[in-house]
């Protein structure tokens, strides 16, 4: 990282006391200056999308959402900012930040540790962000730019997710979303969430409340999934009709 | 927090002693055992016997018709009787076996004079002699195995089964400590005798029971520590105005659930909640009732949860065998637990 004047800094831990003793050590540093704290991933994707600090502190274990995907979501900012692990105890993580020269430190931190770190902190690469997706295999939120924001998307309120092209159309109750993915990886990632019911659309399971059978001017009959919350349906494929009917009956 | 002595009568029931029980004849391995031991005892009859090695086969074969009906009308009886034979005091148990051993041979050789005849079956004294000399080595031999192995079986267990407290929990802990060294010098006092408190009992011997009040007061002691670190996000109910504090439980029973109450029901809600603690005895049982706010995550498996529970459930078994239970659910957004320990009220002192 290039250290200009002022490194600023945000905190993230769910719990005050970390957060507070965190505080205390930055403070004993001249060249940092404490931007704001968080005390959820979701939070401080919010807070680091809107100030752009240079670094971030992140505790690992967090409600709503963990460290590591929030690190994720980070990444996809303009201006990603580096980060600094911090956990209290976790052998499985720790080994894998080893292994891959991520920055972490386990609490209680040291003010000497904490500053080597802040001086070598720096972006994560690519192939370290890579190794952090086995820590976290599936997100609690899609994220999605829109006009230089940063919006996050539970997942568990995503009704549908459909492939359009380039992007998906991903929808809530509320709106239409794009976002950038692949039905595929999401189909893995979120094993039985999401139904395959079409070649381009995965449906919530939760969502799905029945079927209905539709003719159209040839004569053909399709099915057609009814959801809950919004009144599109969803055309189901021949050979997914059976996943449906399963789904319905249990 | 000294330990309690339990009174003799109680210890006899609740751990038996290695060595001072009939082996478990509702085992398959045990039952195994005797069948395998009474034919090599056959065997080696048969082959001192024998004039020559022609006729060992036959001699087997003659010894069979009395030993075979014998072994496994015994067997059937013991495997029958045993749920009564456990209760009863060793000497009187091996009495008990030995006069079971000796009807059946009765019953055997009687039928055997109805169906061959009386002169070609021996004596019925001397297949009782020699079925009580088979029955003594036998129960003698299961209980210098069990004396070989039960004490080093048991320590084993009970180190390795000894709630281990989260390491997560312990650096936490220290973290929490440390950011109000300065700010409040007071409450960090208390947090790390409440600390010191909590491991002396985690690093202790935990073999012997403790009285409820104890464990109460180490609960409370772990609860104010992680109340430091999650403040007002843990709130905890308690119900247990009813409770005799001198009732008799293993050490680190409730602890470890608080905990994975907190670590899988509080510390993942951004905003907290609440633990439910609610004790009462009933019929001679102390009944335990834990509940915790409980976020449905279905991509997240709960292996740790799991593996306490089933360390305090193998703890209960140990302690109380079929007497105590453990059960879990989950109903309307919490996550309940039911512990149900016998009643024992200890000796206070």
């Amino acid at each position: 990282m290039p250290i200009t004047n002022e490194i600023t800094v945000l905190i993230a831990d769910d719990e005050a006391p970390a957060r507070n003793r965190l505080r205390e050590l930055l403070d004993q540093i001249p060249t940092v200056r404490v931007l704001g704290e968080a005390k959820n991933g979701v939070e401080l994707v919010n807070l680091a999308a809107e100030i752009s600090p240079l670094l971030i502190l992140l505790d690992i274990h967090m409600p709503k959402m963990n460290g590591i995907e929030a690190a994720r979501h980070l990444q996809t900012l303009a201006d990603p900012p580096a980060i600094i692990f911090t956990t209290a105890y976790d052998s499985y993580a720790a080994k894998a930040f080893e292994i891959n020269a991520l920055d972490y430190l386990l609490k209680p931190i040291r003010l000497e540790r904490l500053q080597t770190a802040i001086n070598k902190a720096s972006k994560l690469s690519r192939i370290q962000l890579a190794a952090l997706q086995p820590l976290q295999q599936t997100r609690s939120h899609f994220n999605v730019l829109e006009h230089g924001r940063m919006l996050l998307i539970p997942v568990s309120e995503v009704i549908y997710l459909r492939a359009e092209q380039k992007y998906l159309t991903l929808r809530t109750k509320a709106r239409e979303y794009l976002i950038e993915d692949s039905l595929t990886a999401i189909e893995q990632e979120f094993d039985q969430h999401f139904l395959r019911l079409h070649r381009n659309c995965l449906v919530a399971q939760e969502f799905i409340t029945g079927y209905e059978r539709c003719h159209d001017n040839h004569g053909d009959h399709h099915y057609v999934a009814l959801l809950r919350d919004v009144p599109e349906t969803i055309a189901v494929s021949r050979r997914q009709q059976h996943l449906l009917k399963e789904r319905l009956r249990g | 927090m000294t330990s309690i002595k339990q009174n003799p009568s109680f210890a006899v029931s609740v751990f038996r002693e290695p060595g001072q029980h009939l082996p478990n004849l509702h085992n398959l391995g045990v039952c195994l055992r005797i069948l395998l031991m009474v034919n090599l005892m056959a065997l080696i009859a048969a082959l001192l016997t024998a004039p020559g090695p022609g006729q060992i086969p036959q001699k087997m074969l003659e010894f069979s018709v009395i030993l075979q009906p014998v072994l496994l009308l015994s067997l059937l009886l013991f495997y029958l009787l045993y749920p009564w034979l456990r209760k009863l005091h060793y000497y009187a148990g091996v009495a008990m076996v030995i006069a079971i051993t000796l009807s059946a041979t009765w019953m055997v050789q009687q039928t055997c004079i109805y169906l061959l005849g009386a002169e070609s079956v021996s004596p019925l004294l001397r297949l009782w002699l020699i079925a009580s000399i088979i029955c003594l080595l036998a129960l003698d031999y299961f209980r210098l195995r069990e004396r070989a192995l039960s004490p080093a079986i048991n320590e084993a267990r009970m180190q390795a089964l000894q709630a281990r407290i989260r390491p997560h929990f312990l650096f936490n802990c220290i973290n929490a400590v440390l950011s109000i060294v300065r700010s409040d010098p007071r409450r960090a006092e208390t947090a790390l005798e409440d600390m010191a408190d909590l491991f002396r009992v985690l690093m202790a011997d935990n073999r012997e029971l403790v009285p409820l009040a104890q464990e109460l007061a180490l609960c409370r002691q772990y609860l104010a520590l992680e109340k430091l670190r999650l403040e007002e996000r843990l709130q905890i109910n308690w119900q247990i105005e009813q409770v005799p504090p001198d009732a008799l439980m293993p050490p680190l029973i409730l602890q470890p659930l608080l905990e994975n109450a907190v670590y899988h029901g509080i510390e993942p809600m951004p905003e907290g909640g609440t633990v439910n603690i609610h004790i009462e005895v009933k019929n001679k049982a102390v009944y335990i009732h834990l509940s915790n706010p409980y976020l449905p995550q279905k991509h997240q498996l709960h292996h740790g949860n799991r593996m306490a529970l089933n360390n305090i459930r193998e703890r209960l078994m140990l302690y109380f065998d079929a007497e105590a239970r453990l059960s879990s659910d989950c109903r309307n957004g919490r996550y309940q637990v039911e512990m149900v320990i016998p009643y024992h009220p200890g000796a206070t002192r």
